[in-house]
């Protein structure tokens, strides 16, 4: 196949130099078959070695490589390079601090995904001996979606709530979160409920759907958020009428 | 300033056998303080690649012993049969851990875990997820590693160096990527799960941070690397990328067809009979070559491939079960597999060599640990099974996680102004490497002809004289590293630095590889021969043990541990 020219305007930010993102262009012969990760890798291995960006599996799974391509969060070892017309735009992605270029900080994320306890919560835990759980196929549909998140972060950059209130849970966590409380397996419902209810949780949610727009995983974080809007609420109202046995 | 941290053990590496190992040791001391040092963040790990599932006995007509012998037949005997018993038994137990854990295995209509067929298992015993098993298996351990504040993660830290004092490992030395600063952590053991090293070849099924590190770490510290030579093509990786397409897809009843249309693992003798696509990794990529020479490959825009046939198997059934396998062909090479066959060629997938360890994960320096595909316990030998390494991460992971920290609690703590004298020395190293001026060698450039040369010399098929160019080319190579050319000095992560590190383990590993590969005269499972092509048991049956010495890697050699099963020729 034979290649073409495309210019790659990015953006770049080093805090040690910069005081702030300048956007530097990088006009190269690319492969049509390329994605915009397999461009970026060719910069920085042949054009210009002080591009910094996140990759690993370029197979769409270990969610490292989102960034924000033409203005749209864009996991970019999947974003076909001819989707994208002879000038590309690479920044980080929106509503994160960056880090430097088109890395940015994720350890927000970390704690948020902490908050919403996912794990599997059981009053006893149950022993090896006893073995697995029966769990039916239709039980595990239940969940299954939600656990497809691979943390890529690009529905916390298209999400309009994120862009005002920083400390909001986002779509990733509340999905996740919400996963476990739909697995059969998992007794911690209420305990999720009370993170879910909290300030900058799932009743922030807009509904704008954007998060599921961008999910590259098709989660649907934003039927998530819904879901455990309306659990919350009955949790929460449940409480009053069935008091509950040990929890005070 | 150098800070220092300090922590019960040191764990590097955040995959499956890194978490398994994290969680086993506050498990087995609720007060440990554990420190899981990652390069990048541990979900990010190159566990979230893995596809087709991971194997444990778990039905009616299956036993430990069956799958025992499976996995010794297809180490070509170079398994040691301790470690496979061990491994065996303990395999179920831990994916039903990994189940308690919320693994979202998939299930039969009685809410069983379901299991599907894979390579060389002569029963149905790998337990999956859909075609995604390393990914939820990798999520399922992050996110139940979040529960233990005993665990404290340093994540996007590089570990440049292992601390040893005294004849002892004490700790690790990490560069902190995003702040550029230097750190000692102090530990009275290290575990190193950081996996292998398929990105020493050029084309491989394995993620950018599959550098070796671990391995290089252990090895400049004089423990040996063990049957670096035997390295796994998969037989089905997609041209172009060498994404990998699961082995579950012929679990699930896929044809392999050559340029004619026909099945040839049936219409011609490639050595895996009745099998036929069930046939071991090792076997049906030399098939595949061998096709390909005869002449009756595929030609295709990525060169000569063969065909991977899931047209058969139907739209519903690739839904339920191999979903990724259908978005990975559409997105890569634009093919739908429900209609037409997918273009495959065997790629580099799998270490089965590494550091060398015993059955608890110990190597040969106290208080030094390692398991996962880093490691190599000789469970896999020769050729490992599809699906025995998702299980080895958490059998191993666990048993190196119990015994390192045992091993920490009866050990004293190092001469920490020793244990600082060598973290400033790294520190000074890691600072001039990064403010390097002059050079005349590319990382781009070393990294090609080192990826040249290993595709070359140690291929599906090698001869004496092509590894033997690789063994000079790796060393030649190596010594070039030295003349490295550095272009940007900034802190703040510097991803240039970091390949610059990468690329120095890699050599290193490469070389390893190939005076290891130079000196087996013989072929026995990866290591095929053309001017060798039988086993020789007689002169051979021993593993490689590759060290670091005096500035060069000097082999030597290390019995078998056989059992109940006396070697004999491997037919399927």
């Amino acid at each position: 196949m034979s290649g073409s020219k495309k210019t790659f305007v990015i953006t770049r930010f080093d805090p040690d130099r910069d005081e702030a993102p300048r956007q530097q262009s990088y006009e190269i012969e690319v492969d049509p078959r390329w994605k915009v990760l397999d461009a970026l890798n060719h910069i920085k291995d042949e054009v210009d070695p002080s591009l910094s960006h996140r990759w690993s599996c370029r197979m769409a799974v270990c969610g490292s490589c989102g960034m924000m391509v033409d203005g749209k969060p864009s996991l970019t070892c999947k974003d076909s390079l001819a989707d994208h017309g002879d000038t590309v735009e690479v920044a980080p992605l929106a509503n994160f601090p960056v880090v430097r270029d088109l890395v940015v900080e994720l350890e927000g994320f970390l704690d948020k995904l902490k908050q919403v306890k996912p794990w599997i919560i059981r009053a006893k835990e149950r022993a090896v001996e006893e073995g697995t759980h029966r769990q039916s196929p239709a039980e595990h549909q239940e969940f299954k979606q939600f656990s497809m998140c691979i943390n890529c972060m690009l529905c916390y950059s298209a999400c309009p709530v994120v862009a005002n209130e920083p400390d909001f849970l986002g779509p990733a966590a509340i999905a996740l979160g919400h996963r476990y409380n739909l697995d059969s397996r998992d007794e911690g419902d209420h305990e999720r409920q009370e993170v879910f209810r909290g300030e900058g949780s799932v009743f922030s949610c807009s509904y704008a759907n954007e998060c599921s727009e961008v999910c590259p995983k098709n989660v649907d974080p934003a039927a998530a958020v819904n879901q455990a809007k309306f659990r919350a609420v009955i949790d929460w109202a449940t409480s009053f009428v069935v008091p509950r046995g040990g929890e005070g | 300033m150098l800070e220092i941290v300090e922590h019960d053990i040191v764990i590097v590496g955040g995959g499956g056998a890194g978490l398994r190992a994290a969680i086993a040791a506050v498990e087995a001391d609720p007060a440990a303080s554990v420190a899981m040092i990652s390069k990048v963040y541990p979900m990010r790990s190159h566990t979230v690649s893995a596809e087709g599932g991971a194997a444990a006995v778990a039905r009616e007509d299956d036993n430990f012993e069956m799958h025992g012998y499976d996995t010794v037949k297809g180490s070509d005997f170079l398994g040691d049969q301790d470690v496979i018993q061990y491994f065996v038994e303990q395999a179920p137990r831990e994916l039903t851990r990994l189940e308690h854990w919320g693994c979202p295995w998939s299930r039969n209509e009685d809410g069983s875990v379901a299991t599907r067929a894979f390579g060389g298992m002569s029963t149905k015993r790998t337990w999956y997820a859909a075609d995604k098993v390393g990914f939820h298996m990798l999520h399922a351990l992050f996110q139940h590693s979040l529960r233990f504040d005993r665990i404290v993660r340093y994540d996007e830290q590089f570990v440049t160096k292992l601390v040893v004092v005294d004849g002892a490992v004490r700790g690790v030395v990490a560069l902190d990527v995003r702040e550029g600063n230097m750190r000692l952590f102090l530990g009275r053991a290290v575990i190193l799960t950081t996996g292998g090293a398929g990105k020493i070849f050029p084309f491989t099924t394995n993620g950018n941070i599959k550098t070796g590190d671990g391995m290089a770490l252990a090895y400049r510290e004089g423990v040996a690397l063990k049957d670096m030579e035997f390295v796994q093509y998969h037989p089905t990786g997609l041209p172009g990328t060498g994404i990998l397409i699961t082995e579950g897809t012929r679990g699930e009843g896929a044809y392999l067809k050559n340029g004619r249309g026909e099945r040839f693992l049936i219409e011609y003798d490639h050595g895996v009979g009745h099998k036929a696509e069930l046939g071991p990794r090792d076997m049906i990529s030399r098939a595949i070559i061998r096709e390909m020479e005869a002449g009756r490959g595929v030609e295709s825009e990525w060169g000569l491939v063969v065909h991977l046939d899931l047209t058969h198997i139907g739209e519903e059934r690739i839904m339920s079960k191999l979903p990724m396998v259908r978005e990975l062909c559409q997105i890569y090479v634009h093919v739908d597999p429900v209609h037409e066959p997918i273009p495959v060629r065997p790629v580099v997938h799998y270490m089965m060599g590494g550091v060398d360890v015993d059955i608890d994960g110990a190597t040969s320096l106290p208080g030094l640990y390692a398991a996962g595909e880093t490691a190599c316990a000789s469970l896999n030998g020769a050729n490992r099974l599809g699906s025995n390494s998702l299980t080895e991460c958490l059998v191993f992971g666990a048993r190196a996680g119990q015994h390192a920290i045992a091993f920490a609690k009866g050990s004293s703590g190092a001469n920490q102004s020793a244990c600082q004298d060598i973290a400033e020395q790294e520190s000074a190293r890691i600072e001039s490497l990064r403010a390097r001026k002059g050079g005349s060698e590319r990382i781009a450039g070393l990294r090609a002809e080192m990826h040249h040369s290993m595709e070359t010399g140690c291929g599906v098929y090698r001869e004496q004289d092509s590894m033997d160019d690789t063994v000079r080319k790796t060393t030649e190579l190596r010594e070039r590293y030295a003349a490295l050319k550095l272009e940007d000095d900034s802190r703040v992560f510097n991803t240039e630095l970091i390949a610059a590190l990468e690329l120095g383990n890699m050599l290193l590993v490469a070389e390893a590889v190939a005076v290891s590969a130079s000196h087996r005269h013989e072929s026995r499972g990866a290591h095929a021969r053309r001017d060798q092509p039988t086993r020789d048991d007689q002169n051979f049956l021993y593993h490689t043990l590759c060290h670091w010495d005096s500035g060069g890697p000097r082999l030597d050699r290390k019995d078998v541990t056989l059992g109940k099963w006396e070697p004999e020729e491997r037919k399927y």
